[in-house]
């Protein structure tokens, strides 16, 4: 016990006197945290339009007013003929144009119905399909307003309400994302990186000829990793609620312990990886390329593993990451408990079992 | 020999067809300070490792303290302590966290075992708050070797410990295993210096993983074939050319600042050499014979004959 935390107390200068490893481990973070935050945003915020209004009276005014004050629109000019949109559109002084009709509103009054043409940029389509769903929905409603006091024709009006996440806000979606790939990249490239470090530097071969067991070793070299992995979640879910005001709806204990279960599974990943190669670029490589990227795209993290093609969606459920994903999300967002999601949590539990026999099976006590 | 350290039974290893060792047979005795000398590439950093446990011979079988390299290669951890050729501690570790370290995970304390390395380490004391990686070569092997002896080894196994290392801390290191011999540690080391094979108990010469003899340092040039010869002249490379094309000269090599040469059989005396030279236009010729030397013994060994 006495060697094992002799060793411990080693890792932990290692650490704390490389820059590098000290900036990947409490720098990377917070910025990944900020970026993802606020860059990586899917809420439409102050959207440029322009409005082209061939009416010109109250109506048209009202509607403009509520667009303009619902805070997703921010007027940019208003347009004098139907020559200009194009222009201002091509220009990118704008996103959208929304053109009234003219007399809008006695045809609106007299008729029953009044045309409104909405013209998007679609050159990024996410953001042109959510800016005209708004622009509907901001028409929609207005209409029903209007209509309250008339007797009703029969229509079908859908209720809607985005549960878990009612404001649909991105940031709700990529902490758990962030949080998974952060402890992917800590817990599997560091440590990786640890080991083979010893093996280029040659101290591996001291350490191997020492009476200290494989075992000692191997969680030598992990239990400091392991401890700071947990304290960085813990920053993670404590920033993203402070800054971003992602909530923790259900408990904070079981989705520490959950944390904890899939630093285990990178970590002993991490360790397969070192004891596969030998020096530590490859071992960088393999954690880059081979967990990283998949971690952000295959995972579930950003886009959907529904929407993608069969072998991709068979390639994602080897992903673990893509499990501990859904935990989270389970906890955080809908305050779920153990028994919706012991399955995720199982077959993470049985990649661990199966990254450690290998990788205990593939340790060598002697050189080459 | 009384009692036997190391025993090495026809040990072989090979690299796919790169042959490193071929039937290595050595007895080490207690307490001895043995020398393994050759040339880089001969094999001394694949026996050592084999000794250390660090890898499975190929063929034969070794035994370090009765303990068998691969079946009890856990005991022999225990007892014995490895330095690899290469600077093997932790660069951003301070000296003294090294120390410390080594000791923590042999089970032992640096105060516990402060004695074993007293010697050494008051060289090192000074400087016990650097960082390993900014010692001087000389003294990151003091170090090393101090990190090597913290758990009080019954074996030592030094892999060209001085290499690298300027020559007063060349002599200052063998002044410290000329020490340690005397507590008992069995010390194996192996070198490229020949210089320094005069300072073992006993030497055993190996090139090209077969070893060519073994014996104790002062026996091995006692019975060099033939007379040999130092020469010295105003220009010492042509010198060497000439020399190396007369039918007359057997061998010739540089030595320091001397070349040494042999003759043939047929030509006993080397006052014709220096006439020859002077006549194709050397000048400040000096001859004189010489007591061959271990190098010198070595030199003929490699070129296969029996001495």
């Amino acid at each position: 016990m006495k060697k094992f935390l002799g060793f411990v107390r080693k890792e932990f200068h290692h650490i704390f006197r490389d820059r590098r490893t000290l900036l990947i481990l409490f720098g990377m973070p917070v910025v990944q945290l900020l970026l993802f935050g606020y860059v990586i945003v899917n809420d439409l915020r102050n959207a440029r339009i322009a409005v082209l209004d061939l009416a010109s009276d109250q109506v048209s005014r009202e509607i403009t007013g509520k667009i303009i004050s619902s805070g997703f629109f921010r007027l940019v000019t208003y347009l004098e003929s139907e020559r200009d949109i194009h222009e201002v559109l091509k220009q990118g002084q704008v996103r959208e144009v929304i053109i009234f009709e003219k007399d809008f509103a006695r045809k609106l009054q007299s008729d029953g119905r009044a045309a409104v043409q909405v013209i998007a940029d679609a050159s990024e389509p996410n953001t042109a399909r959510m800016m005209v769903n708004y622009t509907q929905g901001i028409l929609m409603s207005y209409t029903l307003e209007r209509n309250r006091n008339l007797p009703q024709a029969a229509a079908i009006i859908p209720e809607v309400r985005m549960e878990y996440n009612p404001e649909l806000k991105g940031v709700y979606m990529f902490v758990p994302g962030i949080i998974a790939m952060l402890l992917t990249l800590i817990c599997t490239l560091l440590t990786s990186i640890a080991i083979t470090r010893e093996k280029e530097l040659g101290t591996m071969e001291v350490l191997l000829v020492s009476p200290l067991r494989p075992v000692q070793i191997i969680l030598g070299k992990v239990t400091p990793y392991l401890l700071l992995s947990l304290l960085n979640a813990m920053v993670i879910l404590l920033m993203a609620n402070l800054v971003f005001g992602v909530p923790v709806v259900g408990s904070v204990v079981l989705l520490l312990a959950m944390t904890m279960l899939y630093i285990l599974t990178a970590l002993s990943l991490g360790i397969l990886i070192s004891s596969l190669t030998g020096s530590q670029q490859v071992a960088m490589m393999i954690s880059m390329v081979g967990l990283l990227l998949p971690t952000i795209l295959l995972s579930g993290f950003i886009y959907p593993i529904e929407n993608m093609p069969l072998w991709l969606q068979a390639i994602c459920h080897v992903m673990p990451p893509k499990y501990f994903i859904t935990i989270m999300k389970d906890i955080m967002l809908m305050g779920n408990g153990l028994m919706y999601f012991w399955k995720e949590a199982v077959v993470l539990l049985f990649m661990t079992a199966v990254f450690i026999i290998l990788s205990v099976k593939k340790f060598k006590i002697r050189l080459s | 020999m009384e009692d036997i350290s190391i025993q090495i039974c026809g040990i072989g290893k090979s690299w796919g067809k790169v042959r490193a060792l071929h039937d290595i047979r050595l007895e080490i005795g207690k307490g001895e300070l043995f020398g393994l000398i050759g040339p880089d590439g001969a094999g001394k950093t694949t026996l050592i490792r084999i000794l250390a446990s660090l890898l499975l011979p190929g063929s034969g079988t070794a035994s370090v303290e009765g303990y068998d390299v691969v079946k009890d290669y856990r005991k022999i951890r225990d007892i014995t302590a490895y330095m690899p050729g290469r600077f093997s501690l932790y660069q951003d570790l301070t000296v003294a966290e090294n120390l410390s370290f080594f000791a923590t995970i042999f089970g032992t304390t640096l105060k516990e075992n402060y004695h074993l390395i007293r010697d050494i380490y008051v060289q090192l004391e000074a400087f016990s708050n650097r960082p390993a990686g900014k010692l001087s070569g000389g003294m990151k092997q003091k170090l090393a070797l101090c990190c090597a002896l913290i758990h009080q080894p019954q074996v030592l196994l030094l892999d060209e410990p001085t290499t690298g290392v300027d020559a007063i801390s060349r002599a200052e290191f063998w002044e410290m295993l000329r020490r340690l011999k005397t507590q008992g540690i069995t010390i194996l080391v192996s070198t490229a210096y020949m210089d320094e094979a005069a300072l073992c108990d006993r030497i055993a010469l190996i090139q090209e993983g077969s070893i060519l003899k073994t014996d104790i340092p002062s026996a091995i040039p006692g019975d060099y074939p033939r007379r040999l010869y130092a020469i010295s002249a105003k220009q010492m490379y042509r010198l060497l050319k000439d020399l190396q094309q007369m039918p007359a000269v057997f061998t010739a090599y540089l030595s320091g600042q001397h070349i040494h040469f042999s003759l043939n059989p047929d030509f006993p005396e080397p006052g014709l050499i220096a006439m020859l030279l002077e006549k194709s236009g050397h000048e400040g010729i000096q001859i004189r014979e010489v007591v061959p030397g271990i190098e010198d013994s070595f030199i003929a060994l490699m070129k296969g004959e029996s001495v």
